[in-house]
């Protein structure tokens, strides 16, 4: 396929004197599966939120494809193909879980859009597509407020599917799962990538393993060490930063 | 065969409960041409002040729009309301031509007074009928894309945008109150004769005026309800309680709330301006942070996020407002006040919550 490829070139974010990024640069090629992992502080959440446009970085270039980041919003970015699921689960509880996913559905997204719009059966084969694949069919008129944690991360995966994004970054997806969920949610994450790019930031490594491919280790805001699960494990830096402790 | 839930017996009958009011509201009128000895004889005080409640109600809609869906808690909207009404003003004061106490062909009695020369630019148009209603709808309409547009890009949300939009109808208070800003200063308009070519103070000129604004009440309930029935209400709803999130999901967020809040803002125009022929006056009272706030009060015992409950809450609340001033005035002020503690503690939904019972 013709996806982009995301190219952090040199970012650092500095707050308050404090380096969140130090001169971070990582590239993840379409299609890429990539796991960042990291002790805390490392900047793998700074990282996502430079990404997405919550933060701004201090220095450096974001391209996607050839399009500079850093000088778009947040609405731009996810429009241009970035979806993004948050460490805390974030919906909309007083919605239900159809009405989570037919909002995150790619679609025009203007008032007038949004006014006129009618669920046409295409739409509604869709959502109910993922809700079956995030096993969630059977609460599709619950209030998302209702969920319980582990269904809460899979909605929210979900939101991020009907998105239809190229590049699709998750935050700690695997928070607070059953190891069944969490094995659930790598097989999934596996099944996606290929069609579209994913990065990973997880501190499982079990699940990480699972996923079985490339990794890049933060430490400090910038790249310690990159390549295969047993690589990095055995590399003597990020034994000492990391994986010792 | 749509997503939302299907309709609950609850909104069902809450949905016959506000026809009937409706219905029951429009008999009103015709009551009143009932002898005064006659049982079912309605007074005209009670259609005049009932007429003003439906008013109050069309801006409690509006609020109810911005704040209770889209969570922009505007201190301000009585602003709007004051807007509309003024530019109704303008139109009726135009109405009066020769009449006047000083006879002036053309300005209005204080202009007389103040010595103006000639009508200042700005109240060119308020003449016809037709442009005067453009101007109810389109002067609240600019002044919230500006704040808004200004407000929502930088991101102030809160009580801080709620402090903004206080401070904007104080302002705009301010403004009014001064001579030279050829609105009648701190009196205002008032000794209107006519409109649409109907003397003003008659029962069928009170009558049409109540049936006017009834029709209105209606039609933005019913431009309310389906926006706020469509995807875009669901939009507002979740910009509301999680707004960032709804940005990373692609939504302009600013575009949204700037409609809501613009829409918001002509509906309570539109209150303003079947308000003041009603009341026969408009002054720079209208302004008022005070007002502005019991509008919001009525929006939060209705119930807010229900557009059932802002009906009701403006009816409630200003039923009882006329109640008390009479028998016990200098209550008033404390009630209102333990009103809005009562229900911010108690009924966080309001009224509709109350009648939906406590649920989980």
């Amino acid at each position: 396929m013709s996806g982009r490829r995301l190219y952090l070139d040199g970012v650092s974010v500095v707050f308050d004197g404090f380096r969140a990024l130090n001169n971070l640069s990582l590239i993840v090629e379409p299609g890429e599966l990539r796991s960042v992992i990291g002790p805390n502080g490392a900047g793998k959440t700074t990282m996502m939120d430079v990404i997405t446009g919550k933060t701004r970085p201090t220095a450096g270039r974001v391209l996607f494809g050839e399009t500079d980041l850093t000088r778009m919003d947040e609405a731009g970015i996810a429009n241009l193909g970035i979806g993004r699921k948050f460490q805390k689960p974030t919906m909309f509880d007083a919605l239900t879980v159809f009405e989570n996913l037919e909002l995150a559905l790619k679609a025009p997204r203007g008032p007038i859009a949004c006014l006129r719009w009618k669920l046409n059966g295409e739409a509604r084969t869709r959502i109910e597509q993922t809700m079956a694949e995030i096993g969630l069919t059977e609460r599709a008129q619950d209030l998302a407020g209702i969920l319980s944690h582990g269904q809460r991360q899979w909605l929210e995966i979900g939101m991020l599917l009907m998105q239809d994004p190229e590049l699709l970054l998750v935050d700690e997806p695997v928070a607070g799962m059953t190891d069944a969920e969490t094995e659930h949610t790598a097989a999934l994450l596996v099944r996606i990538a290929g069609r579209r790019s994913v990065v990973v930031v997880e501190h499982d490594l079990e699940f990480v393993r699972a996923l079985g491919r490339r990794v890049t280790v933060l430490c400090d805001g910038s790249v310690l060490s990159e390549g295969s699960i047993d690589h990095v494990q055995n590399d003597q830096r990020v034994i000492e930063v990391y994986l010792g402790r | 065969m749509s997503p939302p839930s299907p309709p609950t017996r609850l909104r069902l009958g809450l949905r016959a409960g506000l026809i009937i009011f409706v219905l029951l509201l429009g008999f009103m009128p015709v009551l009143n041409l009932l002898p005064a000895a006659h049982p079912l004889h309605v007074s005209d005080f009670l259609v005049s002040i009932t007429g003003k409640w439906i008013c109050y109600a069309i801006l409690s809609l509006s609020l109810d729009l911005a704040w209770g869906y889209a969570g922009i808690l505007s201190l301000g909207h009585g602003a709007f309301f004051a807007l509309g009404g003024y530019a109704m003003g303008m139109h009726l004061m135009r109405l009066i031509g020769p009449r006047g106490v000083y006879g002036h062909p053309v300005l209005p009695d204080f202009m007389v007074f103040l010595g103006y020369q000639e009508l200042p630019w700005y109240w060119l148009g308020f003449d016809s009928f037709p442009f005067a209603m453009l101007m109810v709808l389109l002067v609240p309409g600019m002044l919230a894309l500006v704040v808004g547009f200004l407000s929502f890009r930088s991101r102030i949300t809160g009580v801080y945008l709620s402090i903004l939009t206080q401070a904007m109808t104080f302002a705009l208070m301010l403004a009014f109150f001064r001579n030279d800003m050829g609105l009648g200063g701190n009196n205002g308009f008032t000794d209107f004769k006519e409109l649409l070519g109907f003397p003003l103070n008659t029962s069928g000129a009170r009558a049409g005026l109540f049936y006017a604004s009834l029709v209105a009440l209606v039609l933005s309930f019913l431009i309310c309800m389906r926006l706020t029935r469509s995807k875009y209400g669901r939009v507002l709803t979740a910009i509301r309680d999680a707004e960032s999130r709804v940005r990373f999901l692609g939504y302009d967020t600013t575009s949204h709330k700037l409609f809501a809040f613009v829409l918001s803002a002509m509906l309570a125009g539109l209150a303003g301006a079947l308000y003041v022929p009603q009341v026969g006056i408009i002054n720079p009272g209208e302004f008022s942070p005070t007002n502005s706030i019991e509008a919001v009060i009525w929006v939060a015992v209705g119930g807010r996020g229900t557009l059932v409950g802002a009906v009701l809450g403006a009816f409630t609340v200003n039923g009882l407002k006329t109640w008390l001033t009479s028998a016990a005035p200098d209550l008033w002020l404390f009630v209102l006040g333990g009103l809005f503690v009562a229900v911010t503690l108690f009924l966080p939904k309001g009224l509709i919550g109350l009648m939906k019972g406590r649920k989980p």
